[in-house]
């Protein structure tokens, strides 16, 4: 169980320099963290810990080209490239 | 996985997953035995939104280290919604925070001022007289106000005329008593500084604050806000919101019509231009900043007033061993926000584990966005991303900026129940 959940961070994480065994949290996921946070959180803000990585990419992608509306998401989710978006799905899937 | 079947069940899960996260990259990576072994010291100095969050940061990932955490006031005010005290719509106490569950956290939490640092001999000294030692010392100071730059507004007449400015909750309290005993016909002052300063919408929000309560309380009142830019943050949606509004209650003075304030009279209540002489009933001067007196006795803030910083470790660029967040820091287009504090005292503390781990710092790329109230349930933002680029955080093009100027209410109101949010997650993080 704490082996599938931690997997992808252990993905992210392996595409830092050799070695790296002090990180805090995957450097892309700070971009994320500050409102929406690993699990927990507040009601009004949508919860992404444990969401599968499918919707959240999708979600990511419609927020980027307005294809899905939004208040603040889309002005953000335009900052981010494929690669970046699947990787912060990843982590947020792995979350409870 | 030591350290994650340590966590206590109040511990904020946030906290718990990340260093999780940390101790399995440990596991599968081998820590170097420097960590394992020696007890490593990080001093932070500032206990806001960006010293605080990095303690967090720092202890959960690693409960072996020695973090102490050095601030002087042993309640916290968070300025971010504070203006929404002056409006009457949003208790003092709510802005109110202490760091018992700090200290409980294992931090060692030293409720003194720091009065020098001596980044050779690596060691901070405090107004008891005491020496702490640190490995790495972090600056999270925030702003000192310049009481020499506006003639007549030194730190004694703060007493009288409030900045409400810092995380002090006495000069919130004060402001809102002059708005409210003011009578109703007064003019309302508010002078801003020119850039950078802490805050860069935060003094448009505040004047829209105290509108939303002269216009329910007070309708034959004026506000001016005497400014020394000549253009400001969501100016637009400002604007056209004020309006809307507050129709013909707020005047934007620029430095072209005389914005720049020269000097203040208290005992005459005037605020002079090289223009104008307003009489105001209540004055709020905001002065102009720089650093905190902390990082130019540590040798970290340049000729600017501000300190240059590495973006990927926020390690000062003048001194070896000293890192600097915060509003302190000159973080490229990053703002001087609460917001970006928070990410920075987390960013920072991930390069200090590496940097202790013998590793490099790994380059991120953050988000910034900063909510201002307008009226109640009514918010509006500015959002940016940015990453490091030669040097300093630039926004990525295309992504980023304001709030659409045409949105419907509904749209204020949800951006006004995320600035709420932002603030509930945030605070429960650090100080909770």
């Amino acid at each position: 169980m704490i082996g599938t959940r931690l997997f992808p961070a252990v993905l992210l994480l392996a595409a830092m320099p050799a070695g790296a065994s002090a990180a805090v949290l995957p450097p892309l996921v700070a971009a994320c963290i500050g409102c929406h946070p690993a699990s927990g959180g507040d009601p009004a803000i949508p919860r992404l810990a444990g969401r599968p990585d499918s919707e959240i990419v999708a979600a990511m992608k419609a927020f980027r080209t307005g294809g899905r509306s939004a208040t603040v998401m889309d002005r953000i989710a335009k900052g981010f490239d494929d690669a970046e978006i699947a990787a912060i799905a990843n982590w947020y899937a792995a979350q409870k | 996985m030591k350290a994650a079947s340590k966590n206590a069940p109040h511990e904020p899960s946030r906290r718990r997953v990340l260093r999780s996260a940390a101790a399995v990259a440990a596991t599968a990576f081998l820590p170097r035995p420097s960590i394992a072994q020696s007890k490593r010291r990080v001093v932070i100095v500032g206990g806001g939104f960006g010293g605080a969050s990095c303690a967090r940061a720092l202890r959960s990932a690693d409960p072996k280290l020695a973090v102490t955490l050095v601030e002087p006031r042993r309640i916290y005010m968070a300025p971010p919604l504070s203006n929404a005290v002056l409006a009457g719509i949003r208790p003092l106490a709510g802005q109110q925070f202490g760091y018992d569950k700090i200290a409980a956290a294992g931090i060692t939490v030293v409720h003194s001022r720091a009065t020098a640092a001596d980044p050779q001999a690596r060691t901070v000294t405090l107004e008891t007289g005491d020496k702490l030692s640190y490995d790495r010392l972090v600056l999270a100071p925030g702003i000192s106000l310049r009481f020499d730059a506006i003639r007549g507004y030194d730190q004694a007449a703060a007493a009288q005329v409030p900045h409400a400015w810092t995380a002090d909750g006495d000069q919130v309290a004060l402001l809102r008593r002059q708005i409210e005993s003011m009578d109703d016909g007064g003019l309302v002052a508010i002078t801003v500084p020119a850039s950078p300063s802490r805050c860069p919408p935060g003094p448009y929000e505040r004047a829209s604050m105290i509108a939303y309560y002269l216009k329910t309380n007070k309708p034959r009142s004026k506000l001016v806000i005497i400014d020394a830019k000549d253009e400001f943050s969501m100016q637009r949606l400002f604007q056209s919101a004020w309006k809307q509004l507050y129709p013909g209650l707020i005047e934007w003075v620029s430095p072209s019509k005389g914005g720049d304030v020269a000097s203040i009279d208290i005992a005459n209540k005037t605020i002079n231009t090289d223009f104008d002489t307003y009489k105001y009933a209540v004055a709020n001067v905001i002065p102009p900043q720089r650093a905190a007196s902390i990082t130019m006795l540590a040798g970290a803030a340049d000729r600017t007033g501000w300190c240059p910083v590495d973006p990927v470790s926020f390690e000062s660029l003048q001194q070896k061993n000293i890192h600097v967040i915060g509003d302190a820091a000159l973080a490229g287009a990053m703002p001087k926000s609460a917001f970006a504090a928070c990410v920075e005292g987390e960013l920072c503390a991930d390069s200090i584990l590496r940097l202790f781990a013998g590793e490099k710092p790994v380059a991120a790329k953050l988000t910034s966005n900063c909510f201002s109230l307008v009226a109640r349930d009514y918010a509006i933002s500015i959002t940016g991303v940015y990453r490091p680029v030669n040097g300093f955080y630039t926004e990525v093009e295309g992504a980023g900026g304001v709030s659409p100027l045409d949105a419907p209410p509904s749209f204020r109101a949800q951006e006004a129940k995320f600035a709420d949010a932002w603030f509930r997650t945030n605070t429960s993080e650090i100080f909770g």
